[in-house]
């Protein structure tokens, strides 16, 4: 078995073999599918509880305090301990609610982003699907989201959650067209929507770079429309605590509450994921073309570190925007997508369509 | 306008106001009939235009009850004070500002919680910070709660 | 849920949706229930329902003698503390008619002004928190501290300090005031760039306030709204203007005043108002008179009979005291007009045809105080 951090493929032909020659072809199957799910499972735990407290010392950094220093050396079994919290918490089930569609809205969320996130590429060969039409894979499946927001709005049989669900489902429905088009911005330049194809036509530089301005514009109009689809940042008003108290979650205790926030974390890891990928590189290093020495230099790092590393850093801009700014009010977020964001998409893709075909592209 | 004038002014609105001893301001005691005409023309005479009502209070005199109006002018800049009493204990009542200065509107509602007043076309006359079915007027001198009131 | 889906769609949408924005609730500042009245997002109507924390103050006034009276004047505007107490001294001092010490003058003022300063920082960071950028909240708690710190050393107590007292103060000022004071202004100076960087340029931030929550200049006299949120609509109320006391007749500040009407009108005078206290207290801080720090009292204050008023400007707007005296030690009617319950009565009027989440701003801007309210 050869275990070659740089490219998995031959890992998981290794697997796939040892797995065929012991049982039968269709368990060999099921067997890989499960342990891809255990898998995901777990990296969806562990990155979540990640987020979590990494959310909590960049908004003490911005706010000019320590963050969580106690439970264990600089706090990082912080999140854990608010988990258990929330394992131990009652569970308050409410009086005339849908009880069946109350327990399955925070289920619906998990599957969507955990579905989209299986068709995203970690490493070379480290990818759960490679459909051939990735990117329009990911955004129909993580906008399957939105029924499970609507769902814990309506059942929840309280006025505020309902306000704070309709918002959101307006929200979440008007952005997805700014995600789909900024991401089809790049499908021109690329003339793919298969994810490893994607990564690979970027090994001689990212696409915000191939694609100059209105790469660009489209990484920026991403950035806004994404942080809107995952109802966070300027435009949580769904769930904003000063106006609502909580929003469509309102009603939520314990760990149908624990699911809610791990979901919201990780449909942003999932999202930053997306942005990574598509504009800047994937896992794939830094490299320029022409630069031979320094492109294999750039190669020593792992794919991971580098795939982590930009994933982070969006991240992090991410979490910036929401301790910076005031919130959006409805109407101003509804005219911000609207009159705004797809105009400017628009004309950027006819802008990027035209540069593909004078070839102006790097 | 000095209070001389006003004084004068006023006297020619209302013929039977009395002054009342005060250094500061210039009090006048009115009969409660007279209260919302001389309170429009306070408001809307070019040379009085009282359009500032200040403070709204109410008082239990132990024989009577009366309410104050504390009115000054945002042009002209003097000030007046406008009382009306009532010997009706049981049911004093008398007419509403609020349609003439919007304050009124919840001063008048803590001076029935307070007091027990009644003020006449009140738009929404209800108890502003006791609740809905408090017994008795805590700011009349013969309130009696052994429950809520502590007599060292 | 048979009986909705069997009525006529007409009747659906005539229907009023009640909600509660409860005595428990994040940006009511306080226990103030607000049941409102809605179609869809926009606020028809709204009725405020107070007394949560009335304490009766009023009726305990008629018990206490004219010292204990300022400790509960304390606890009504509590961010105004030392302004609610300089009225009752000041009427005190008025009716028997008593010349307090230079010094005494001076170190109310600037006591007054750093209260202002303090009370306008508290608004600023639940301002910020309530639309939204929460980290708001820290920023302006962290500058409050350096007063609350000058305070504590002086006064003996952060908040609710009791300093006043008719006559004069408790106690002189402690030597390392003035020096304390200076590092605060010239820290304040440099930060107070930072929080119009933060909330006064931000394009979200106009968007929310900007044409929201209007308040005309004769609405805002009708209502009573005095104050900054007064001056914002253009009504020149300042009563440190209009009727002088203390050190106010002799220095030199300007009274903020904007004609936009709106919710950024009432913030950026606030705003601005900050740099004018700080204005007042540097003309005053460093040629504080020598003297004693109280005048001669009797032990025990009877007021002749009678009745005084006495209006001074706290951070919310006009305060007026109202003592009806028959010579006794204790008042027979003391009646305190606060500056909240007016604005309050101008939150309905304000906020109709508004959204939800505007009506969070206009609240935030008119800057209430519950217990102001209802005391």
């Amino acid at each position: 078995m050869t275990f070659n951090i740089y490219d998995f493929t031959s890992f998981n032909r290794w697997i796939d073999e040892s797995l065929n020659s012991i049982m039968s072809p269709t368990w060999a199957l099921i067997t890989e599918m499960a342990i891809i799910g255990i898998v995901f499972l777990l990296f969806y735990a562990v990155v979540g509880l990640f987020l979590v407290y990494a959310e909590r010392k960049v908004c003490a950094f911005m706010q000019n305090r320590v963050g969580p220093n106690r439970v264990g050396p600089y706090g990082i079994f912080q999140t854990i301990a608010d988990f258990i919290k929330l394992l131990m918490k009652e569970l308050v089930y409410i009086k005339d609610s849908d009880k069946l569609l109350f327990n399955l809205a925070p289920y619906i969320i998990i599957i969507a982003s955990f579905m989209a996130l299986s068709a995203i590429p970690f490493a070379k060969g480290l990818h759960a699907i490679d459909f051939d039409i990735g990117i329009l894979y990911v955004i129909a499946v993580s906008s399957l989201g939105v029924v499970g927001i609507l769902l814990a709005g309506w059942s929840s049989n309280n006025k505020y959650s309902l306000i704070g669900a309709m918002r959101s489902g307006a929200q979440i429905v008007s952005y997805e067209l700014s995600v789909g088009l900024s991401l089809l911005t790049i499908i021109v330049l690329a003339g793919t929507m298969q994810f490893s194809e994607i990564v690979e036509m970027q090994r001689n530089g990212w696409f915000i770079f191939k694609g100059h301005i209105p790469a660009i514009i489209a990484f920026i109009v991403f950035l806004i429309a994404s942080t809107a689809e995952t109802n966070r940042g300027p435009f949580d008003l769904a769930e904003a605590e000063s106006e609502l108290t909580a929003g469509f979650h309102t009603e939520y205790s314990g760990i149908k509450f624990a699911f809610f926030f791990l979901a919201e974390y990780m449909n942003m890891f999932l999202v930053a994921s997306i942005a990574a990928t598509v504009f800047w590189g994937g896992w794939m290093p830094f490299h320029v073309s022409g630069w031979a020495g320094f492109n294999t230099i750039m190669d020593y790092i792992p794919p991971l570190v580098w795939y982590f590393g930009k994933t982070a850093f969006i991240i992090w801009l991410m979490m910036l925007f929401k301790w910076t700014f005031p919130r959006l009010r409805i109407d101003q977020l509804l005219t911000l997508e609207w009159k705004y964001l797809l105009p400017i998409n628009l004309v950027n893709i006819l802008f990027m369509a035209f540069l593909v075909l004078m070839h102006w592209h790097f | 306008m000095d209070n001389e004038t006003l004084k004068a002014r006023i006297l020619e609105l209302v013929p039977d106001a009395q002054q009342e001893e005060n250094k500061q301001f210039l009090t006048l005691l009115v009969p409660s009939a007279k209260l919302h005409d001389l309170a429009l023309k306070l408001k809307n005479s070019p040379e009085l235009a009282f359009d500032f009502l200040f403070c709204l209070s109410g008082v239990d005199y132990v024989k009577q009850i009366a309410v104050v109006y504390h009115l000054s002018s945002t042009q002209h800049k003097h000030a007046l004070v406008i009382k009306v009493k009532t010997d009706d204990r049981v049911n004093p009542n008398f007419d509403t500002v609020s349609d003439i200065w919007r304050t009124a509107e919840f001063h008048e509602r803590e001076t029935y919680d307070m007091f027990g007043v009644r003020f006449n076309n009140h738009p929404d006359l209800r108890r502003i910070f006791l609740d809905e079915d408090w017994k008795g007027y805590p700011l009349r001198k013969d309130y009696v709660d052994e429950v809520n009131i502590v007599e060292f | 849920m048979k009986e909705i889906i069997n009525l006529p769609v007409k009747d659906l949408e005539q229907e009023e949706y009640i909600v509660n924005m409860g005595p428990q609730h994040p940006s009511t500042h306080g226990v103030l229930r607000l049941v409102l009245s809605l179609q869809g997002e926009i606020v028809q109507s709204l009725k405020p329902h107070c007394g949560y924390i009335h304490r009766g103050i009023e009726k305990m006034f008629e018990k206490d003698t004219y010292p204990q009276v300022i400790h509960l004047t304390d606890r009504m505007d509590y961010l105004s503390a030392h302004i609610n107490n300089h009225a009752v001294c000041l009427l005190v001092e008025k009716a028997l008619e008593i010349e307090v010490p230079e010094r005494v003058k001076y170190i109310r003022t600037i006591m007054d002004e750093l209260t202002r300063i303090q009370s306008h920082q508290l608004w600023w960071s639940s301002f910020g928190m309530d639309l939204g950028g929460l980290t708001c909240f820290f920023y302006g708690l962290r500058d409050r501290e350096m007063i609350l710190d000058i305070w504590e050393e002086t006064t003996g107590s952060r908040f609710l300090q009791s300093y006043n007292c008719p006559g004069g103060v408790m106690q002189d000022i402690h030597p390392n005031f003035q020096k304390k004071v200076h590092a605060f202004i010239k820290t304040f100076k440099k930060k107070i760039r930072d929080y119009d960087r933060i909330l006064s340029g931000n394009v979200i931030f106009e968007n929310r306030s900007q044409g929201v929550g209007v308040l005309s200049k004769e609405d805002a006299i009708s209502y009573g709204v005095t104050g900054p949120s007064g001056r914002g609509s253009g009504w020149s109320c300042d009563v440190r203007k209009m009727e002088p006391y203390s050190m106010y007749s002799k220095v030199h500040f300007n009274e903020v005043l904007r004609y936009e009407c709106d919710t950024y009108a009432r913030y950026m005078v606030r705003m601005q108002e900050m740099h004018e206290s700080m204005n007042i207290i540097e003309q005053l801080i460093d040629n504080i008179p020598a003297g004693d720090c109280s005048a001669k009292m009797k032990a025990v204050i009877k007021l002749p009979a009678g009745e005084y008023f006495q209006r001074v400007e706290s951070a919310r707007g006009e305060l007026g005291m109202y003592v009806i005296s028959d010579g006794n030690k204790t008042p027979y009617r003391m009646k305190v007009r606060t500056p909240s319950f007016s604005n309050l009565s101008a939150l309905d009027h304000m906020s109709r045809g508004m959204k939800i989440a505007d009506l969070v701003a206009i609240g935030a801007s008119l800057d209430l105080v519950i217990p102001d309210i209802d005391r």
